[in-house]
């Protein structure tokens, strides 16, 4: 019993780095329809800027993850910029398979000037373990849950109560209405991405302390894990990106807590298409089908 | 008077389509001008270029003297043209108040914001009673209350109405010809596209007839309503019955 708790809290820690990066799948696919193939590799960026903060310029960590944040979200912005704005007209698949470049160039890019080699990740907070009765959890695993949860509330606040998330929320609604507001189309979308891209660094920096290395293809399986949570929490939706990534972090720990570790993954999706299955938009997705 | 909108020889085109073909219309400061014509004629199209949603093929679009072809919606917004479109295309998912906000993207004074609610909130007492109602939920006619206070919102110089009667019943039309009305005597200028071609001559101080992208009369409002050749045409048997 208490293995199962304990493994729930696991989950839970490891589902909040998924959410913070499902976020930024959801927004981006919210606002433009695009499934962000590159936004795993911005989170693997965000913890190499991270790594550089730290154990080059000795910043303290939670400066470290700050900047990171804002070097990334500027990153975000300029890959939207590059890849995806030039082709905002052509037909989806275009900008898809922009997206699918941009991703390598990053892995490879990462792979050739910083070598495809783990890196240590420098432990600039030192791990402490708390025992409660038989359960344990760490003091980088508190900090990774509660980070999520403040960054999850600042995005809420963000786009529920600013005239920026307002702008957000039109755009995805009705682009064209929106424009007729006064919207400046293209600068929401960017904010759109500096705002997902930020999350995403966010993820990475924190999942670098926690597994203390870090490495440039180590965004793809989690990349792959937070779009499918952003999916199954209904795409689109802030909340359900949220939900999808504790829900997916849980069901990965619990099945290797049952001993199939080395079938996690067929598992786990196994269980989402099931409940895809029922609910093809997703947990807290509305079942209608998507406008065209 | 002074003119206000000034559209010269404007031709759009969607793709092999020539929609407008050298059409030149003016609106002065003031005015109800409206547009009427048969479906597809091109008369959205004319209000969506104003409007800059459509790119100019040729001719030119100034508002007070200013160039509209190549500046973007946004700024034209911030300039004072503001366009409902066809169809209300409230925001779904967002309430009342939310979209009324909206409206105002383009107002940076937050005491001009908050003026502009209390004129919406008096010419749309409903409005002010659903505030927290999700948009997508109002009826027909109060989405369209809607669509019209959230383009006030923006303390427009000019609105442009694309067919505000469209689908909604006979006691609905009237209250949205009254609104044009008020909309004009508050000092804003009017022009609408309208199907009830009658009803919205009766209150134009002038129109344009327009038929394939071309304009084929303009004249008062008054005039075009007694104008056999109009009344065959469009204006249907309502004004015959009048
Ligand atoms: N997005 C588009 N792509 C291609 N053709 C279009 C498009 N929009 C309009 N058209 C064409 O342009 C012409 C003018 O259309 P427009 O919508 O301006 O007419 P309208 O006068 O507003 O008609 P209605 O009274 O039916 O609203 C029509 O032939 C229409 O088929
Ligand atoms: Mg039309």
């Amino acid at each position: 019993m208490s293995n199962i708790i304990q493994q729930l809290i696991n989950g839970i820690i490891l589902g909040s780095v998924y959410a913070l990066l499902a976020l930024g799948y959801t927004m981006v696919y919210g606002i433009i329809k695009l499934i962000n193939f590159a936004h795993g590799d911005v989170y693997m960026l965000g913890a190499y800027f991270g790594y550089f903060f730290i154990q080059v310029l000795h910043l303290n960590f939670f400066i470290a993850l700050v900047l990171s944040m804002a070097v990334s979200a500027l990153l975000g912005m300029l890959i939207e910029f590059v890849a995806y704005r030039p082709l905002r007209h052509s037909p989806r698949i275009a900008v898809l398979i922009s997206a699918l470049g941009v991703s390598f160039l990053l892995e490879n890019g990462m792979s050739y000037f910083y070598g495809s080699d783990k890196k240590a990740f420098p432990q600039a907070i030192r791990t402490i373990q708390y025992h409660i009765g038989s359960l344990q959890i760490s003091n980088i695993q508190l900090l990774i849950i509660s980070t999520a949860i403040t960054l999850m509330i600042l995005l809420t606040i963000i786009v529920q109560k600013t005239k920026m998330g307002r702008a957000m929320r039109a755009v995805s609604a009705d682009q064209e209405a929106a424009i007729l507001m006064g919207i400046d189309v293209n600068r929401t979308i960017s904010f759109t991405f500096a705002i997902g891209s930020a999350l995403a660094a966010a993820g990475g920096v924190l999942i670098g302390l926690y597994y203390n290395n870090i490495d440039p293809l180590m965004g793809m399986t989690p990349g792959i894990k937070a779009f499918v949570a952003a999916v199954l929490g209904g795409i689109g939706l802030i909340p359900g990106a949220a939900l999808g990534g504790w829900l997916i972090g849980i069901l990965e720990t619990m099945t290797q807590a049952i001993g199939l570790s080395d079938y996690k993954d067929a598992v786990v999706y196994a269980i989402l298409i099931i409940i895809l299955l029922f609910k093809p938009t997703g947990i807290l997705g509305k079942n209608k089908r998507e406008k065209v | 008077m002074t003119q206000l909108l000034t559209v010269n020889n404007l031709s759009v085109n969607y793709g092999a389509i020539k929609a407008v073909q050298g059409v030149s219309l003016s609106v002065n400061r003031g005015e109800i001008v409206t547009l009427i014509g048969a479906n597809g004629a091109g008369k959205s199209t004319i209000l969506r270029t104003i409007a800059g949603l459509e790119k100019v093929a040729s001719g030119l679009i100034t508002f007070e003297n200013q160039g509209f072809n190549r500046m973007p919606s946004d700024k034209r917004v911030q300039n004072g043209v503001v366009l409902v479109p066809e169809g209300r295309r409230v925001f779904p998912g967002m309430t009342v108040q939310e979209n009324l906000q909206l409206g105002a993207f383009s107002v940076k004074d937050k005491h001009q914001v908050h003026a502009a609610f209390d004129t919406v909130y008096e010419q749309f007492p409903i409005l002010k009673a659903r505030l927290n109602q999700d948009a997508a939920t109002l009826s027909g006619g109060e989405q369209q209350m809607l669509a019209i206070g959230r383009a006030l919102m923006a303390n427009p110089k000019m609105i442009l109405l694309d067919e505000p009667s469209m689908g909604l019943a006979p006691l609905y039309i009237q209250k949205i010809f009254d609104i044009i009305e008020n909309i004009r005597n508050r000092g804003v200028t009017v022009l609408v596209i309208e199907q009830n071609a009658a009803q919205a001559l009766r209150i134009a101080d002038r129109g344009y007839v327009i038929e394939s992208g071309k304009i084929i009369a303009t004249d008062t409002g008054e005039a075009l309503l007694v104008s056999d050749d109009v009344k065959r045409a469009y204006l249907g048997s309502d004004v015959l019955i009048k």
